[in-house]
């Protein structure tokens, strides 16, 4: 039973661990957080861990990923115990991914409203005449000007921002209520970065969507999410909210925010950040 | 007054044939004092990038006078520019020749120009950007990214250049090991007066590391303006002021313009 004030998606521990004949990899050491309907972020360097969290998540893991948590519930199910076939609805229909690089992530060979159109069907088969005027009602949704022009272009001609924009219709046409977006304005200017990213604050607060913004950029979580978690080599080291991101506690997060250098507040040198042995000791932190 | 040591004047550039003739280049001028650090920033396609790669001999048919320590690049021998004039590129998993070791490719600079004491500089190079001699004998694939970073730019500075073309150097990266190529750079830069041209599209890096910018805007130079005017946000164009507040924050209202303008 789930009642409003009941988070969106609870995580508690959750470990991913690698086994190969080389050994055994932790690549996510026990992560735990709720998720209402709010603007998550989880930053941190590249292996951190931050975009195995939101695969998992999606079971989007390779075979040789073993996944186990706690709890790891949503909408009042537990995703680690799906089966596959269960698991086909709630991903894509219940949560949905948006990626790093419009560029690799489209079909090269379909024209960007069919796959628009397409993630309609999967959910509601047989109806094409309404899948595309669903496309074209999603498109104008994520502010493309002229969608019926749009839907006719592949993906080689429509630009990074375009792509983009094409991506997020494409996982909100099954009316999802959660989103995890892996790093999804990183290969965009600055400019239309900001407009990606009105789109999706727009749509947490009119639909009341759960968005988890994976990213490494510190700049843009502090102005842009609720909360953020900070993760290094696979756990979270300190939870704060976004506009309190200056504050950190943390010397890793400090060594994090200290390295970066910021419009206006030039120093001679950036300071370099030192890595502790005793932050990789599990629970030091929480 | 000083001389300057890199001179760009009424640059221009067309690419592609017939009908698909663009204008990639239109116009650009600036000029860097010896000892200067110079940024050129701007968003994909503005040509940033490409004046780099006119500069450093990468494209032959651009029109306009590109001056080197006061002498026309068309009037030197290739040889010569090498020897002035060093790039560093963005990506440091593809700029290094994936079966040549470390040590082959900082050597092959001297052999091409027939420089001798090979060992000693080979040495004393990596020493200097902070990686040392235990490198030599290593693959690009046995290094980080930070670690190949500081192989593409030792090898840059084989030849003693005296201006160093940087292409994005550390967007590759993550923040920490950008701060430590970013301050590398730094001291290099102080260490062997060298005049640097910086390519990024990151203010906050170019602000850090420059005197003074140039933003770009398909083909054009929009304005050129001192690290303090950045600084401070008080450019005259109103595209800059849109570039620096976007680089600044998340700010609901501004996407709204950008929108409206797009």
């Amino acid at each position: 039973m789930t009642t409003s004030t009941d988070p969106l998606l609870s995580v508690k521990n959750l470990r991913v661990r690698y086994v190969s004949s080389r050994g055994v990899m932790d690549a996510v050491r026990g992560v735990s957080f709720d998720l209402g309907r709010e603007k998550l972020a989880i930053v941190g360097e590249s292996g951190s861990g931050k975009s195995t969290v939101g695969r998992a998540l999606l079971k989007l893991l390779p075979g040789s990923a073993k996944v186990t948590a706690d709890t790891c519930r949503f909408e009042g199910t537990h995703l680690l115990d799906l089966s596959p076939k269960a698991m086909r609805k709630v991903r894509g229909h219940r949560i949905s991914m948006i990626l790093q690089d419009p560029k690799y992530s489209l079909n090269p060979l379909m024209t960007v409203g069919e796959q628009v159109a397409e993630a309609y069907r999967v959910h509601h088969p047989g109806a094409r005449a309404e899948a595309r005027e669903r496309a074209l009602a999603q498109l104008a949704a994520v502010k493309i000007r002229d969608p019926e022009h749009v839907y006719g272009l592949y993906p080689h001609e429509i630009s990074g921002g375009m792509g983009q924009r094409v991506m997020i219709a494409m996982m909100l046409i099954p009316d999802p209520a959660l989103i995890i977006a892996d790093e999804p304005t990183s290969a965009l200017d600055v400019t239309v970065r900001m407009q990606v990213l009105a789109i999706l604050d727009d749509l947490v607060k009119e639909r009341g969507l759960g968005l988890i913004f994976i990213s490494h950029d510190l700049n843009l979580v502090k102005s842009f999410c609720d909360r953020v978690l900070i993760m290094y080599a696979g756990q979270v080291v300190e939870e704060l909210k976004g506009s309190e991101l200056d504050e950190a506690k943390h010397p890793y997060s400090r060594g994090l925010l200290a390295s970066l250098p910021r419009l206006g507040e030039r120093r001679e040198r950036l300071s370099v950040l030192e890595r502790k042995p005793e932050w990789l000791i599990e629970g030091a932190s929480r | 007054m000083t001389a300057p040591m890199l001179e760009v004047e009424n640059l221009s550039l067309h690419l592609g044939e017939g009908t698909r003739r663009r204008l990639i280049l239109d116009g650009v001028s600036f000029s860097l004092k010896p000892g200067e650090s110079f940024g050129l920033a701007g968003e994909s396609g503005s040509g940033k990038s490409t004046v780099l790669r006119c500069i450093a001999g990468l494209y032959r048919h651009w029109t306009g006078t590109i001056r080197l320590d006061g002498e026309p690049l068309a009037a030197r021998p290739e040889k010569d520019r090498c020897r002035l004039v060093q790039m560093v590129f963005q990506d440091p998993y593809g700029s290094l020749h994936p079966r040549h070791k470390i040590d082959t490719i900082l050597a092959e600079p001297l052999r091409i120009h027939g420089m001798g004491d090979v060992d000693r500089r080979v040495d004393r190079i990596l020493t200097q950007v902070g990686l040392g001699p235990r490198f030599r004998y290593r693959y690009p694939h046995q290094l980080s990214g930070g670690q190949r970073q500081r192989v593409a730019i030792a090898r840059a500075l084989m030849l003693e250049p005296r201006i160093l073309l940087l292409d994005e150097p550390t967007s590759a990266l993550d923040v920490s090991i950008q701060a430590e190529i970013l301050n590398l750079l730094a001291d290099l830069r102080t260490e062997l007066d060298l005049t640097f041209l910086l390519v990024s599209h990151d203010l906050a890096v170019i602000e850090h590391m420059c005197h003074s910018l140039a933003i770009m805007r398909a083909g054009r130079i929009v304005e050129t303006l001192s690290r303090e005017t950045l600084a401070h946000g008080t450019p005259e164009a109103s595209y800059t002021a849109a570039l620096i507040k976007a680089s600044e924050r998340y700010d609901r209202e501004l996407a709204g313009v950008l929108a409206r303008e797009d």
